[in-house]
């Protein structure tokens, strides 16, 4: 079918001719992706290894990365991606398993994962101002709490550093993990748990033995997600921190808004370029959990 | 029994977990009852607060271009691609997945150095944005428009006009776009809650929007910015849930 269909007369040129004819078509495109998205990327990755006089190779900026200050900040960047990915983790998997024994085509699991989808997608200021809503000074929890005598800021304020940034981070990882961990859940079939039982094993066993073992690489894929995401997270950070940078991303923030005071244009550059790296290696190893984990719940 | 149970413990201490800070959010904005009255009436708030109907504006303004330049760019191509350069579909979907592994603060810093010529050639109005956000969108639209050409025979369609005297413009917009409307409107919506959120790129390369005139107006009037961070969320809450609800029952229909 497939043959014919590609046999079929077409109303062009001969073959040679077609190539370029047809590569044409896609100038638009490649312009485009080329000009925004390229040049971007090489301008991070060159400018990241450049001077600051804007010519010359050198190692000055990356080495720079293992100052104090920055290394601090990439530690609480990892220490933060990674609290808000385990907690979200392992709450978003509490969640999809509550989801997972309810009705497959029910209002409720319906509900849940549209509101999911769409909490996941909810970030940046917004998220920041209904957190300051709720557990700022005057938020309303606050407020309220304090009016029962019961002081959540009795020991300085801890929403504008990393235990109220987890905090907010923890509002779209849960749902993150709900969506990409159901899909594995639903993957495990009652027969396996059935042939479980028929052969004299006990629930503790089966999740030990049987639902853990085929569940780890997904949850851990799911964790190293999350992780990525709130890595490369920066709106709602900025938005709660106005000034400062205890996360990278707030660091580069002030690279770029101070760069002609500090003269270190291009250490926003390397810090970027970090970033990059962390991420891809985490995605990197997201992919391969991918795999081990289509093997049985694809 | 015990199952049940433990569903509705979680489902809800989960539910005031994620309910919480929007009730906080109707409660904190209705402190002051002129809030509310305020946000509806235009002129009033145009005349009070300027860079917040400015970045509105922005952001609607940005979200309608965003959404145009993206399917002008990836529906032609995608299908361009499939029919007759099938070897450079790899290579254009790992393009358009890129960002996906770039963050948007890295981007910004890439993206300043080309946004000086943009300035210096268009000018440093917020429309120009348009571009960075373009390509901010591609993984998701890519995805959706992908989809939408998988479950259609496009060779087949593509030939059938063509045989019939129809031009390339024709093909792509009379005869394929109508059979992939609804990938091209999960596309176009994606686009659209993704632009109105947006704040990284904006703030960082000094243009406007909904979400950094949001910010700066956190620092004056936190009522008001609460409040218009609520009506903007509920706008993006309904587009998504459209369209992740049309999307279940699309599948639930072809089961």
């Amino acid at each position: 079918m497939a043959e014919i269909a590609a046999d079929a007369p077409q109303r062009v040129a001969p073959r040679p001719r077609l190539r370029g004819a047809a590569l044409l078509g896609t100038v638009p495109f490649f312009a485009f992706v080329t000009i925004f998205l390229v040049i971007p990327t090489l301008t991070v990755v060159i400018g990241a290894f450049t001077g600051d006089g804007g010519r010359g190779f050198t190692l000055a900026n990356v080495r720079a990365l293992t100052d104090d200050y920055i290394l601090d900040a990439f530690g609480r960047s990892i220490t933060l991606s990674a609290s808000s990915a385990l907690i979200g983790a392992v709450l978003g998997a509490l969640l999809a398993y509550a989801l997972v024994t309810a009705k497959p085509d029910g209002l409720l699991r319906r509900l849940v994962t549209a509101a999911a989808g769409v909490l996941a997608q909810f970030g940046g200021v917004t998220l920041a101002f209904a957190f300051l809503a709720t557990i700022g000074l005057s938020g309303f929890v606050t407020l309220w709490l304090q009016e029962h005598g019961l002081d959540p800021y009795a020991n300085g304020v801890w929403l504008f550093e990393l235990p109220g940034l987890t905090l907010v981070y923890t509002y779209f990882q849960i749902p993150l993990m709900v969506i990409v961990f159901l899909p594995a859940l639903d993957g495990i079939r009652p027969q396996w748990r059935e042939a479980h039982v028929s052969l004299g094993g006990n629930t503790w066993q089966y999740w030990t033995r049987v639902a853990g073992p085929l569940l780890a690489p997904a949850f851990l894929g799911s964790t190293l997600l999350l992780f990525a995401n709130a890595f490369s997270a920066y709106a709602t950070a900025a938005a709660l921190v106005s000034q400062g940078g205890p996360i990278v991303p707030l660091q580069i923030r002030g690279a770029l808004t101070s760069e002609v005071v500090l003269g270190q244009a291009n250490l926003g550059k390397a810090m970027a370029l970090g970033m990059v790296v962390v991420v891809a290696v985490v995605m990197a190893l997201y992919s391969l959990l991918q795999k081990r984990t289509a093997k049985w719940l694809g | 029994m015990a199952r049940v149970i433990f569903r509705w413990t979680v489902l809800s201490v989960m539910g005031v977990f994620f309910l919480l800070p929007l009730v906080a959010m109707v409660e904190f904005s209705t402190r002051d009852p002129k809030t509310w009255p305020l946000l509806l009436d235009w002129p009033r708030l145009s005349s009070e607060y300027p860079a917040l109907t400015e970045g509105i504006v922005a952001s609607l303004a940005q979200a309608a271009l965003t959404s145009l330049l993206m399917l002008a760019l990836l529906v032609p191509t995608a299908v361009w691609v499939r029919l007759r350069l099938p070897r450079l579909r790899r290579l254009v979907e790992f393009l358009c997945l890129l960002p996906l592994t770039i963050p948007a603060i890295v981007l910004v810093v890439g993206l300043a150095p080309v946004y000086a010529w943009v300035n210096y050639l268009i000018g440093g109005s917020s429309l120009t944005l348009v571009f960075a956000y373009t390509i901010l969108v591609l993984p998701y639209a890519y995805r959706a428009i992908d989809a939408g050409l998988s479950a259609i025979d496009v060779k087949t369609l593509a030939e059938a006009a063509r045989s019939l005297g129809a031009g390339w413009f024709t093909v792509i917009v009379r005869v394929v776009l109508p059979n992939i409307r609804s990938a091209v409107l999960s596309a176009a919506f994606l686009t659209v809650a993704l632009v109105l959120g947006e704040f990284t790129i904006a703030s960082l390369l000094h243009r406007t929007n909904l979400q950094v005139a949001i910010e700066f107006l956190g620092k004056s009037s936190a009522g008001v910015s609460v409040a218009v961070s609520l009506a903007a969320l509920l706008l993006a809450f309904v587009l998504l849930l459209v369209l992740s609800l049309a999307g279940n029952s699309r599948k639930g229909k072809a089961s």
